[in-house]
């Protein structure tokens, strides 16, 4: 009996050391405060060999940025209008199923006591959270320099505002109306900054400010301030999303 | 390189199978994310980093995490069928 709890105890343990030494040679091999961060050797060549116009006129090591939010800066608020409209329908329709679900809360309690997420997954969403955000708001951060951007980023960010409140069952640690602010607020900024680029007499969204050097934090213009908006709403966005998916949404509204 | 691609559709079409044919809903969740998984180291295998980041956020991390959290609110995540 007391080998098994001695097994019990050891297995964790095992598992963060072997955790640790897998992410310690990738944590060890990242580039931190390198300046010039130019990922993709073969787009770049790509993009100087066949477009070369394209890098210089944007200015953005990640040539996808520069096409995802320079030269096709539209389609991409219309994406962010998407998710908005789905975002938003799922959530309308998720609370008026709240009114039902209120009728049914004893028995969601009692389906609540009987699914115990457990002590492992609870530890794993306290230490996994500020790994997540830091993820996220590097992916959003650098999404001008190396693959990825404010919709993955965004994501990440979500899922890691929204991970310790679900371990804990409670779903409720997120207030609705700072969410909606931070996604309304990020929404109008990013056309403000489209529109500003309208009034200095450009098309809509082309990007405004210094260009800097290729490859710096602080690069091609107005992308990256573009990309921040766009990865604070659809954090925001699904962030909100996930509470009203919280299985006791009910008790919170 | 071509071996390793092989192997990954292989997984993805195991996965994509076993979530028609799987009798468990969860089950059928989790090979979903499963495949998304495999699709996103295809993607990662045929340089395309972009790509790749996307559908293992969306596909393999939210997509699943919304459909399994669905499968709790609808209680379905404990019966058989």
């Amino acid at each position: 009996m007391s080998d098994l709890v001695k097994r019990v105890e050891w297995t964790p343990l095992l598992f963060s050391v072997g955790l640790g030494c897998l992410l310690l040679p990738l944590f060890l091999a990242l580039p931190f405060g390198n300046s010039p961060m130019v990922a993709g050797e073969m787009i770049q060549q790509a993009a100087q060999g066949v477009q070369g116009a394209v890098v210089d006129s944007v200015g953005a090591a990640n040539l996808v940025t520069s096409v995802v939010l320079a030269y096709r800066g539209l389609d991409t608020l219309g994406e962010l209008a998407i998710l908005f409209a789905a975002a938003t329908g799922a959530g309308m329709v998720l609370q008026s199923g709240s009114a039902a679900l209120h009728q049914n809360t004893k028995m969601h309690k009692h389906i609540d006591s009987e699914i115990n997420l457990g002590e492992l997954f609870d530890s794993a969403a306290t230490m996994l959270t500020p790994l997540l955000l830091l993820v996220g708001v590097y992916i959003i951060l650098h999404g001008h320099l190396t693959p990825g951007g404010g919709f993955q980023g965004g994501v990440v960010v979500a899922v890691a505002l929204f991970l310790p409140s679900w371990a804990r069952n409670g779903g409720g640690q997120l207030s609705h109306k700072v969410i909606s602010r931070i996604e309304g607020g990020a929404g109008a900024s990013f056309i403000v900054i489209g529109l500003v680029a309208l009034w200095q007499g450009d098309p809509f969204l082309t990007p405004w400010l210094a260009q800097g050097e290729l490859g710096e934090l602080f690069s091609a213009g107005t992308l990256p301030l573009l990309y921040l908006m766009v990865g604070l709403k659809v954090g925001a966005e699904l962030a909100a999303l996930l509470k009203y998916l919280a299985i006791d949404e009910q008790v919170q509204s | 390189m071509t071996l390793i691609a092989l192997l990954l559709v292989l997984v993805m079409v195991v996965a994509a199978v076993t979530a028609l044919l799987s009798r468990s809903h969860l089950t059928a969740v989790v090979s979903t994310s499963l495949l998304s998984l495999a699709l996103t180291l295809l993607f990662v295998l045929l340089k395309a980093p972009d790509v790749a980041m996307t559908e293992g956020v969306v596909g393999a991390g939210l997509g699943s995490l919304i459909l399994a959290m669905a499968l709790s609110r609808l209680a379905l995540n404990r019966g058989e069928d």
